[in-house]
């Protein structure tokens, strides 16, 4: 067959470690690393409130920093370690202990922004493992919520903090 | 076709009774650990094989008429598989259907969704194509033209009700007008609620007050933007398959079968896990693009809208003009209360204004009352329902001006309330009398609550405002299916639009049956599974659909004695049901072991068939919902801002079928309150063009805004709820600005009657003291 379209650009090749597992992808240089992994790698986890790094939705880690994925491009996940939503409970279904509080205390409705708050929750703890209600409100405070008025998730990350802590 | 309200709608009496899983908190929610994984799948998260990606182009332009789009060179980019514009949307003539708490006509639906003779606002769709990718498509929307010839707008409600502001629809001339008048006018509707004589009433009065407030169009301020994914198959006359975000399928199906003149039967929406929705899902905007690109292209199509399309293309709610005069005794007593409602209903008529007009002053027991509302049309997206349609905006004027008779007549505003309370028997100016309401246990918990005695500082202030809102019922089926190891399976139609509905419907369940809650599974249906279902709207969701749960759980009990009539070889009339099981009626019925639902289930199939219960009903609305706000904040005076220190919520839920999520409604809503009393508002430049759409400037409440709510919940069961049931979500979002403002003025002297009540805005007040 005659080619007759001249192709204007080519993706990169990208090699990544996604949540423990070695993952390549090809992304075009305008792909965000939110559009990788949504619409590439089919891990819709993550999801997108604003594209515009308001949200927080899009939360995820790259080298253990907390990134909005949204303003991260793929191509700049080369050699990188990502951490999302879909890695956090163990690898036999375990919830992790902010998955579990989230439950326990209602902490979600409709849902929409629970895995990035999750991921930037984890964030938080990890570099603060007693914060004070506060500290839990300012931390948090790049994460919307339209649903839960914050009361729940500032409860159940309190707990798991201190469920953490005692562990 | 007969109209008005239906006699043919079924509710069932509460009764009392021992329960033994509802009033529980569940230890588990069915749809959580879906959420928490990030397995939940929303709309934008699905995708079928070989889909395109459609966009969309909007209008830059506030008010224009399209004169021509020239597609051509869209459609000769490569990877452009299908352009559509106006023409490929037939017209439609006026007819009004319902969706969700507003109505809709269809006739402006389709000039919604797809720009036909003029654009109305900013970021009115004016043609959408179907792309291999993204980029691609937001490429070939770059080569559309359009020609336009830009028209003077007009934003705000005040104004575009002036003779001579500029016009939006030339053949529109204000309904509800005798005689109709002779000129054209952006007042759509003019609308009047009446009861007594307010004339004679203000006569009574010793002291009257009249205020005029104004407030902003707010957003629903979803987090999960717009999105859906629709494959049309030309095979059989043509059939339409759709996921969507929504909070109504069936009317999803309804109105993409209208707008594309297609039959419903053949078009299949599928809702996907909601991302919010708070009212402004409940019409469609992108789902007949995409069905129509499908149809065009031959392919799948997914289309999500990005947040700035969002803020200015969806949505919001209202900005307002509102008046409210009341005038009481000495004593405190009422005599007569007036307001008049300017609304705005943005590019089309149609704004809440009708539910407002209905309920501004319900909370209390008024023998007079006027009230006049107008619907005006601007030049914004077409207002959208958002919780509580109507109400926050005309509660701040009301609950204000209650605040300010409290202050002249130096009495407690909440014994001011208590004095005026409705309750049951109360004639009400939206027409007919209240059930048994539960307004003045809750204003006498409010009254006990040890918020009030918590001392305040300097430049802080306290606050206290109620509200009301209404239980819908509507169309609403269902089905249950007992498995034959006694499990039960029930499939619902209405929307779980926040979480809630799959655990409360299971509750509900399990206790009609008698099964544990682990043994109840809660489906969501698509529109071809299951009756008709109305939105899942006014705060109807537990109300309707767990009338609908309960109706077919004693459907499947009818056919469970049935079979135990028929292994016990006895008439069905002797057996009756009772903790679970069937038993004998009586004890001439002779000895029988009770049979549960597993041992009936097991059996079902010799002894005539499975077991199944089904409801297909127009329910009737559940009792209506009363809630009060305590507050407190404090003013920085230096900045204006705003800080709430403290925030209580007492509100009758009827009965909470699972407490804790009953708070956490609570919560949700008053947050979104307390950020539209505060933050939240439209701006625009003199262009008509929105300058804030985004969530960067439309500053929506983030954690470190609020602290801690503190709820109560009252109980008073709605007589005509199986359980007692009254709607919740709606109520704690109608006081925020209303108890905001007046604990405001508590702390620093100034009445905020213009909102946001945002730094700028309480620094001026401030300074004009
Ligand atoms: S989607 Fe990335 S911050 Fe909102
Ligand atoms: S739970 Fe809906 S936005 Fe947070």
């Amino acid at each position: 067959m005659k080619r007759t379209m001249k192709r204007t650009m080519k993706k990169t090749h990208v090699s990544t470690v996604i949540n423990g597992d070695e993952i390549d992808f090809l992304c075009d240089p305008s792909q965000t690393l939110l559009d990788v992994l949504r619409d590439e790698l089919q891990m819709t986890g993550t999801k997108e409130g604003c594209g515009t790094g308001d949200c927080g939705a899009c939360s995820v880690t790259v080298d253990g920093v907390l990134v909005c994925s949204c303003l991260v491009l793929g191509v700049e996940a080369e050699g990188a370690e990502i951490q999302t939503v879909e890695g956090m409970a163990g690898p036999d279904g375990d919830l992790h202990p902010l998955q579990r509080k989230f439950v326990e205390h209602v902490a979600l409705q409709c849902g929409i922004c629970t895995p990035g708050l999750l991921i930037a929750a984890r964030s938080l703890l990890a570099n603060n493992p007693d914060p004070s209600e506060q500290e839990v409100r300012f931390g948090l405070a790049g994460n919307l919520c339209r649903c839960t008025g914050y009361h729940n998730i500032i409860k159940a990350v309190l707990d798991a903090a201190a469920e953490m802590r005692s562990a | 076709m007969a109209t008005g309200p239906s006699p043919w709608v079924t509710s069932f009496d509460y009764e009392e009774k021992d329960l033994k899983v509802i009033g529980k908190n569940p230890a588990d929610r069915s749809d959580a650990l879906e959420k928490v994984t990030g397995r939940a799948r929303f709309a934008a998260d699905y995708n079928l094989p070989g889909q395109l990606v459609g966009c969309v182009l909007r209008s830059p332009h506030a008010h224009a008429r399209v004169l021509s789009i020239d597609t051509s060179a869209a459609e000769s980019l490569p990877g452009v598989k299908a352009v559509v514009t106006r023409d490929d949307f037939p017209d439609l003539q006026s007819e009004v259907a319902a969706a969700g708490e507003l109505m809709v006509n269809y006739r402006d639906v389709t000039r919604n969704i797809m720009a036909r003779e003029k654009v109305f606002y900013d970021g009115h769709a004016v043609a959408a194509v179907a792309a291999t990718d993204r980029r691609t498509a937001k490429q070939a929307l770059k080569l559309i033209r359009v020609d336009y010839d830009v028209l003077p707008h007009v934003i705000d409600v005040v104004e575009a009700m002036q003779p001579d502001a500029p016009l939006l629809h030339e053949n529109q001339f204000t309904a509800g007008i005798t005689p109709k008048p002779d000129r054209p006018s952006n007042i759509a509707t003019q609308m009047t609620s009446k009861l007594g004589d307010v004339v004679t009433g203000f006569k009574q009065a010793d002291l009257v007050i009249e205020r005029e407030f104004n407030t902003k169009p707010i957003h629903q301020g979803y987090i999960e933007p717009h999105a859906c994914v629709a494959n049309y198959t030309s095979g059989g006359g043509g059939s339409a398959e759709v996921w969507a975000s929504t909070q109504g399928h069936f009317v999803f199906q309804a109105q993409i079968a209208k707008v594309l003149q297609m039959d419903i039967s053949k078009v299949r929406v599928n809702p996907a896990e909601l991302g919010g929705g708070f009212g402004g899902k409940n019409t469609v905007y992108l789902e007949p693009l995409a069905v129509l690109l499908s149809k065009k292209s031959g392919a799948p199509v997914k289309m999500k809208m990005d947040r700035n399309e969002v803020l200015r293309a969806t949505g919001p709610t209202s900005g307002t003009n509102t008046k409210v005069k009341i005038g009481v005794t000495k004593d405190g007593k009422i005599t007569a209360a007036q307001a008049e409602l300017n609304y705005q209903s943005g590019a089309f008529p149609g704004s809440a204004l009708a539910l407002a007009t209905m309920t501004v002053f319900t909370r209390y027991d008024l023998k007079n009352v006027l009230v006049v509302g107008h619907d005006v049309t601007c030049n914004r997206p077409k207002v959208a329902a958002y919780r509580a349609p109507g109400a926050p905006m005309i509660a701040f004027a009301v609950e204000s001006v209650m605040d300010e008779l409290a202050e002249g007549l130096g009495m407690d505003p909440i014994d001011l309330r208590l004095l005026n309370a409705a309750s049951e028997g109360t004639k009400t100016h939206m027409g007919g009398t209240l059930d048994r309401i539960g307004y003045v246990e809750t204003l006498e918990a409010a009254k006990a609550h040890e918020h009030l005695k918590t001392p305040l500082g300097p430049n802080q202030g306290r606050g206290i405002a109620t509200g009301y809102w209404f239980t819908l019922g509507n169309e609403t089926s269902g089905t249950l299916n007992i498995s034959t190891d006694g499990t039960a399976a029930f499939i619902y139609g209405t929307v779980d639009v926040a979480g809630g509905s799959r655990t409360v419907f299971a509750q509900m369940i399990a206790e009609e049956l008698g099964i544990a809650l682990d043994k109840v599974r809660v489906i969501q249906s698509d529109t071809s599974s299951l009756g008709f279902n109305f939105t899942t709207a006014g705060s109807r969701g537990t109300a309707a659909g767990g009338t609908v749960a309960v109706k077919t759980c004693r459907d499947a009990i009818v056919r469970m004695c049935e079979i135990a009539a028929r292994i016990w070889d006895v008439d069905v009339e002797q057996v009756s049901w009772k903790d679970g099981h069937a038993v004998p009626a009586g004890a001439n019925v002779g000895e029988f072991e009770p049979l549960s639902v597993a041992d009936l289930a097991k059996q079902a199939s010799w002894y005539g068939g499975t077991i199944a219960g089904h409801a297909e009903l127009n329910v009737a609305g559940g009792g209506p919902g009363f809630g009060a706000h305590l507050v407190d904040v404090e003013v920085d005076r230096e900045t204006g801002a705003v800080k709430v220190l403290r925030y209580s919520i007492i509100q009758d839920a009827g009965k909470a079928v699972f407490p804790d999520y009953v708070k956490a409604q609570f919560h949700g809503g008053a947050v979104q309150g307390i950020g539209m009393a505060l933050n939240e508002e439209y701006i625009y430049n003199d262009k008509g063009i929105m300058e804030n759409a985004g969530f960067l400037d439309y500053r929506i409440p983030v954690a470190s805004d609020v602290p801690f709510i503190d709820t109560t919940i009252v109980e008073v069961p709605s007589p005509n709820h199986p359980y007692g049931v009254r709607g919740i979500g709606e109520v704690p979002i109608i006081p925020p600005l209303a108890a905001i403002s007046n604990a405001i003025y508590d702390a620093v002297g100034v009445r905020m009657r213009d909102h946001p009540m945002s730094p700028p805005k309480v620094l001026k007040a401030l300074s004009g003291t």
